[in-house]
């Protein structure tokens, strides 16, 4: 029987605003959730003694809250830096803004820190906020400067060179200022292992505004992906939209990496995954980047805590474990995601 | 129906004018098509309407100056088909055709229901319906171009764009998409400019051409008046043959020089 023609059923409005994949977020959810259960759990501490308890409450608790906020963090500005830029490619670390925000910081420790410790406002993370800023910046227009047949790699060796330049410096700075290596260094490596809550409401705020301002664009991120001609086509602001997403990813990265130290990869290694997953939309990819950022760093700090018992694998080896082979597959099949 | 008019406009790449001195009024309802060899400065017309160059001289729709609108409102009455659209892989059509409707929607807002409505009743008009869920990536070069087409009409404005609208497609999906443009125009009463190098095709659509040549005007008339043989010999130094159907046609046909 041949079907009638004018029997097909008409487009809806439904239809058109269905999205593939809407359970990926309750999944990420439940997987969150299992990551924080178990962040909790393991570890030499697992009696319910009161003892125990305040183990848990005081040292494991802001650590794996700690971990969680640094994972969500990384994942999403990834993610937004990746949409901004239309590259698959880029991570905070890529782009010179972890290396930014250690010369910054490096250079309050430099100026003396033991002075500004009575300030209103902390001037370390202001410092690592606008060292990395001025990094990505300085990457951004290296790397535009290539020509306009710009492609990904480009920005990444722009990265690569303001990363060498910004570690020279504090080189640099570090020879003039030998007393205050231990303290820089302890602040690069991170301390994660001692978190308390202070540390959590130290990064919270600037985490919060920047997760909120990120989210809030991602529906220009998708508009992104057309280019910026067609961007500007549809009504888009795009140098204000980029200029706005760069402030904000970078200003919850300087925040995490002030707390956490040199963590990479995760910005890059989250929102692919994601990608793979559910799709490429920014509108999806850019809350599930952040919940499951926050999964995978939290259950990423656990094989530190386990494997040399009781001594501790930096979290920054394990991420990098996984995540180095993954950014050459990232590199294989690059030029397809992002097009 | 919009009417669009230029008055001077000059638009410069570095010391290089790629236009000057450009001035035409297109009436409302129009097709317009910008002919010319290639650097003629088609492109640069159409990408300084479109708000993507700095220009000289004034563009105006309907009497008021383009140049004095937000980039929203622009968009609200331009759209812009440019030469090769980015069309990612994994959107889909109908996320893509969405796209159309982001100068309707706030800085911080979300598409509402007459937004998604107008999208669907565009994918059904354009016999596009099918397409909604799949990606882009897979689709076909004349599929992706009538796509490309539905989002300028999903933008609703008056004033249409398209850069050379047929490069990339074989003469059956050239004419399928030229069809569909003119079909759109009658129907929503669009003002058409567009750049194209095929000149039997521009003269068969277009209500009037202008030729290029070194960024300014040479000639501008119905088909008839402007592909005339020493005409485009002169500006394109090509050898070709011109041939008047009974229908009114003009079809240019390239004549080999060597014997």
């Amino acid at each position: 029987m041949l079907a009638d023609p004018l029997a097909r059923t008409a487009t809806t409005a439904r239809s058109v605003a269905a999205r593939p994949g809407r359970w990926w977020l309750p999944a990420s959810l439940v997987l969150l959730a299992v990551a924080l259960f178990l962040g909790v759990m393991v570890g030499p501490a697992g009696n319910w003694g009161s003892a125990d308890w305040n183990i848990i409450w005081n040292v494991r608790l802001p650590r794996v809250v700690l971990a969680g906020i640094v994972g969500a963090t990384l994942s999403l500005s990834g993610a937004s830096y990746q949409g901004v830029f239309r590259n698959p490619l880029v991570d905070p670390y890529l782009l010179g803004v972890a290396a930014g925000a250690g010369l910054g910081a490096t250079i309050v420790f430099a100026v003396g820190r033991a002075s500004t410790t009575t300030w209103l406002i902390d001037p370390l993370p202001l410092a690592a906020f606008i060292g990395g800023l001025l990094a990505v910046l300085l990457t951004y227009l290296v790397g535009a400067s290539f020509g306009a047949n710009r492609n990904g790699v480009t920005l990444v060796l722009a990265g690569v060179a303001v990363t060498s330049l910004a570690t020279a410096i504090q080189a640099f700075v570090l020879q003039r200022n030998t007393e205050v290596i231990r303290e820089v260094y302890s602040w690069i490596l991170g301390r994660l292992t001692l978190a308390n809550w202070g540390d959590v409401r130290l990064v919270l705020p600037y985490v919060v505004v920047s997760s909120a301002v990120l989210l809030l664009h991602r529906r220009h991120l998708d508009v992104l992906r057309v280019g910026d001609d067609e961007a500007i086509s549809l009504g888009t602001q795009v140098t204000r939209v980029r200029l706005v997403v760069v402030i904000a990813a970078t200003m919850g990265t300087a925040a995490v990496v002030s707390v956490s130290g040199l963590i990479g990869f995760v910005g890059i290694v989250v929102p692919h995954a994601v990608r793979l997953l559910a799709g490429a939309s920014y509108r999806r990819l850019l809350p599930l980047s952040l919940v499951v950022g926050a999964a995978f760093l939290i259950l990423a700090d656990i094989p530190g805590r386990v494997l040399q018992d009781p001594a501790e694998t930096p979290i920054g080896v394990v991420t990098a474990f996984f995540g180095a082979p993954f950014f050459i597959l990232v590199l294989r099949t690059r030029g397809r995601s992002l097009g | 129906m919009s009417s669009l008019a230029f008055v001077d406009l000059s638009v410069r790449y570095g010391r290089r004018d790629a236009i000057a001195g450009f001035t035409d009024t297109v009436r409302p309802g129009e097709w317009l098509c910008l002919i010319g060899p290639n650097g003629a400065g088609k492109s640069s017309i159409l990408r300084a309407t479109a708000g993507l160059v700095p220009h000289g001289g004034r563009i105006e729709v309907d009497g008021s100056p383009l140049s004095l609108r937000s980039s929203r409102r622009r968009a609200e009455l331009v759209a812009y088909v440019p030469q090769s659209p980015n069309l990612p892989d994994d959107m889909t059509g109908a996320e893509y055709v969405l796209l159309g409707r982001n100068p309707y929607i706030g800085y911080f807002g979300v598409e509402s229901q007459h937004d998604l409505a107008m999208v669907a009743s565009v994918l059904d008009r354009l016999d596009l319906a099918d397409f909604a869920r799949r990606p882009l990536g897979t689709m076909s070069g004349g599929e992706r171009q009538r796509l490309v087409i539905a989002r300028a009409i999903a933008q609703e404005a008056p004033i249409l764009l398209l850069d050379e609208p047929t490069s990339a497609l074989d003469i059956g999906h050239q004419q399928q998409a030229l069809e569909l443009v003119d079909r759109l125009r009658r129907e929503h009463g669009l003002t058409v400019v567009s750049a194209m190098h095929d000149l039997t095709l521009a003269g068969l659509y277009a209500d009037r051409l202008a030729l290029l040549h070194q960024g300014h005007v040479v000639a501008t008339g119905p088909a008839a008046s402007v592909l005339r043989p020493e005409t485009l010999s002169e500006f394109y130094g090509v050898s070709v043959s011109v041939h008047h159907e009974d229908d009114g046609t003009v079809v240019v046909v390239p004549r080999r020089t060597s014997a």
